[in-house]
């Protein structure tokens, strides 16, 4: 018997998912361009919350950004009233590109291609020649400026972070995310002023869903990526766990360091250090100072689609996941500090930047892994991957030897896609 | 000035023979011990961001990078061919002398895929000894803000 979501997928033009629910993910949600379709509609275009921006970087009267949701470019903008305004940047008159920068300060905005311009709000405001030359050409007389904007978005804050939504049906971003996620963005950013410390773009050559996988993957951490057990610098006295939020979709996944064993530790790693055949030349890049309340030295989070946070010791970064095809994802990494930072403080950031990016000594393998599956998987759509490690559970975990979270995206994609 | 030019010249020739060569653990010698390396992207350098996609502050930690990535990192096989333009000398004084270089880079995969990977250009700066010429700075600025995958090898 084939359950309601399976026969809503089926009359969509989609295979049946799999039996045995989230545990198993069929290979050709990464292949298949109509799913890619249908994700920019019922996903990002549909009641989800997508990051656009610190609001830092758009501070000033006029000051702009542009970015993407999903496919769909968009602008967003402050303007004299000290709000923010996002908008898509499509021209409502044939469709181009309203703005071409990817930030700066403006008036307005004016289209290239026939000029016609549009207010920080994305309301247009003048066409050009509107009432033509002489008393001819020129719009029709009917023609209405006030029904001819761009799609206009909902903007909502958390921390400093702006998210938008091209839905009305979606609830406020606060609600959303749930108190155990809505904190833990202001555990990392609350109460203190972000400063860009830099900013590149990975391009990765795989389905956004995979890397989406990756940073929910607890499992893979301590398997894959070898640099704090190769250099020795794993600690014995870590806890941690995740946690999955109701819907599945946002997670957090953590580890902390024991306070107690850490004096024991320390003196432990000095002996360990002498002892090992490899150690690092300049430790200094991983002296971290202490920067919260907690013991928590790593803690990755993740808003449903495609927003990442991360704190990793002193290295505070977010990531936005931008899907550019069925086999093509771009990932903007942005560096933060804070304006309260130390000189000495800001220099450990920049050398725990060398943790994370495309050349990052723990995150260089996660570039790379998503195009190992995407080419893995060619010629196998009929095909499942086993994501069971820790049961079947969607749930917050104090174990990170699951796969709960990544289910957990599974459960709120298969909802959101009616898959 | 003439000299000043083949001197450096022949220093980054060294630099990208090494590291073409696959003999990255003689990478840090280019370097003095007190140093600054860095990669970044032209738009980070405009606007006066300070952080890399590699950032060291010492020979140590480009020791440190190598070690990594011979040891710990997971990676397809890869290598560079970079080709260098002439050094514009920035400025020249007894000890030290400041250059900037412009690079292309190529990058061929394990598979034969071969694609330009980067350009740009090293801003250097050269400490003059007695015998050879050490790098005290090499902010590599790439031109594009795009990083194909990942940046294992130095550039």
């Amino acid at each position: 018997m084939l359950d309601q979501v399976a026969r809503t997928a089926i009359e969509a033009g989609f295979p049946a998912w799999p039996t045995d629910g989230v545990t198993r993910v069929p290979y050709w949600v990464f292949q298949d361009r109509a799913i890619y379709a249908a994700e920019q509609k019922r996903i990002f275009q549909g009641p989800s919350w997508n990051f656009l921006c610190l609001a830092v970087e758009v501070k000033n009267t006029g000051d702009f950004i542009t970015t993407f949701i999903g496919d769909t470019p968009v602008i967003v903008a402050r303007d004299s009233d000290g709000e923010l305004y996002a908008f898509e940047n499509r021209c409502a008159h044939r469709g181009a590109l309203i703005a071409l920068e990817e930030r700066g300060n403006t008036k307005a905005f004016t289209c290239v291609y026939h000029a016609w311009s549009y207010d920080r709000q994305g309301n247009l405001k003048e066409v050009a020649f509107k009432d033509g030359i002489k008393g001819k050409g020129g719009m029709s007389p009917s023609f209405c400026m006030e029904h001819h904007n761009p799609r206009k978005l909902r903007l909502a804050e958390a921390f400093g972070l702006v998210f938008g939504s091209f839905s009305n049906d979606v609830p406020p971003l606060e609600e959303h995310l749930g108190e155990e996620i809505h904190s833990r963005i202001g555990r990392v950013l609350g109460g203190r002023t972000p400063a860009v410390l830099g900013r590149y773009t990975q391009s990765l050559p795989n389905n956004w869903k995979l890397y989406v996988e990756n940073v929910k993957d607890s499992y893979h951490a301590s398997i894959l990526h070898l640099f704090f057990t190769t250099f020795e610098l794993n600690r014995l006295s870590q806890t941690g766990g995740i946690i999955v939020d109701p819907t599945g979709g946002h997670h957090v996944s953590f580890s902390a360091v024991n306070a107690t064993a850490e004096q024991d530790n320390e003196y432990a790693e000095q002996n360990i250090r002498s002892d090992s055949e490899f150690s690092l030349a300049d430790p200094s890049l991983l002296q971290s100072f202490k920067e919260f309340p907690d013991n928590v030295t790593l803690q990755i989070l993740s808003v449903f689609p495609t927003f990442v946070l991360q704190q990793i010791q002193n290295a505070i970064a977010v990531r936005q996941i931008v899907p550019r095809g069925v086999n093509r994802t771009d990932l903007h990494w942005t560096l933060l500090g804070f304006a309260e930072d130390t000189p000495e403080q800001r220099l450990t950031r920049l050398k725990q930047a060398n943790l994370v990016g495309p050349a990052g000594y723990i995150s260089m393998e996660d570039g790379c892994v998503g195009g190992f599956v995407q080419r893995g998987i060619a010629g196998a759509d009929g095909e499942k991957a086993v994501i069971e490690m820790g049961g079947a559970s969607t749930d917050s975990s104090e174990s990170r030897v699951t796969e709960a979270s990544v289910r957990g995206f599974w459960k709120a994609y298969r909802n959101q896609m009616s898959l | 000035m003439t000299d000043i030019v083949a001197l450096i010249a022949r220093a980054q020739n060294a630099y990208v023979r090494c590291i073409d060569n696959g003999q990255i653990e003689a990478w840090p010698d280019f370097f003095e011990d007190n140093c600054l390396y860095k990669i970044t992207t032209a738009d980070n350098h405009s606007r006066g961001l300070e952080a890399g996609v590699i950032f060291a502050n010492s020979k140590g930690m480009l020791r440190d990078r190598i070690a990594s990535l011979r040891e710990a990192n997971i990676y397809e096989r890869h290598a560079y061919r970079h080709f260098l333009g002439q050094p514009w000398i920035v400025s020249e004084q007894t000890d030290e002398v400041r250059c900037e270089t412009s690079f292309f880079v190529v990058r061929i995969m394990r598979d034969g895929t071969t694609d330009v990977y980067a350009t740009g250009q090293y801003l250097d700066a050269y400490t003059m000894g007695e015998r050879d010429l050490k790098l005290h700075e090499r902010i590599v600025v790439c031109d594009s803000s795009r990083f194909d995958t990942l940046l294992a090898l130095p550039l």
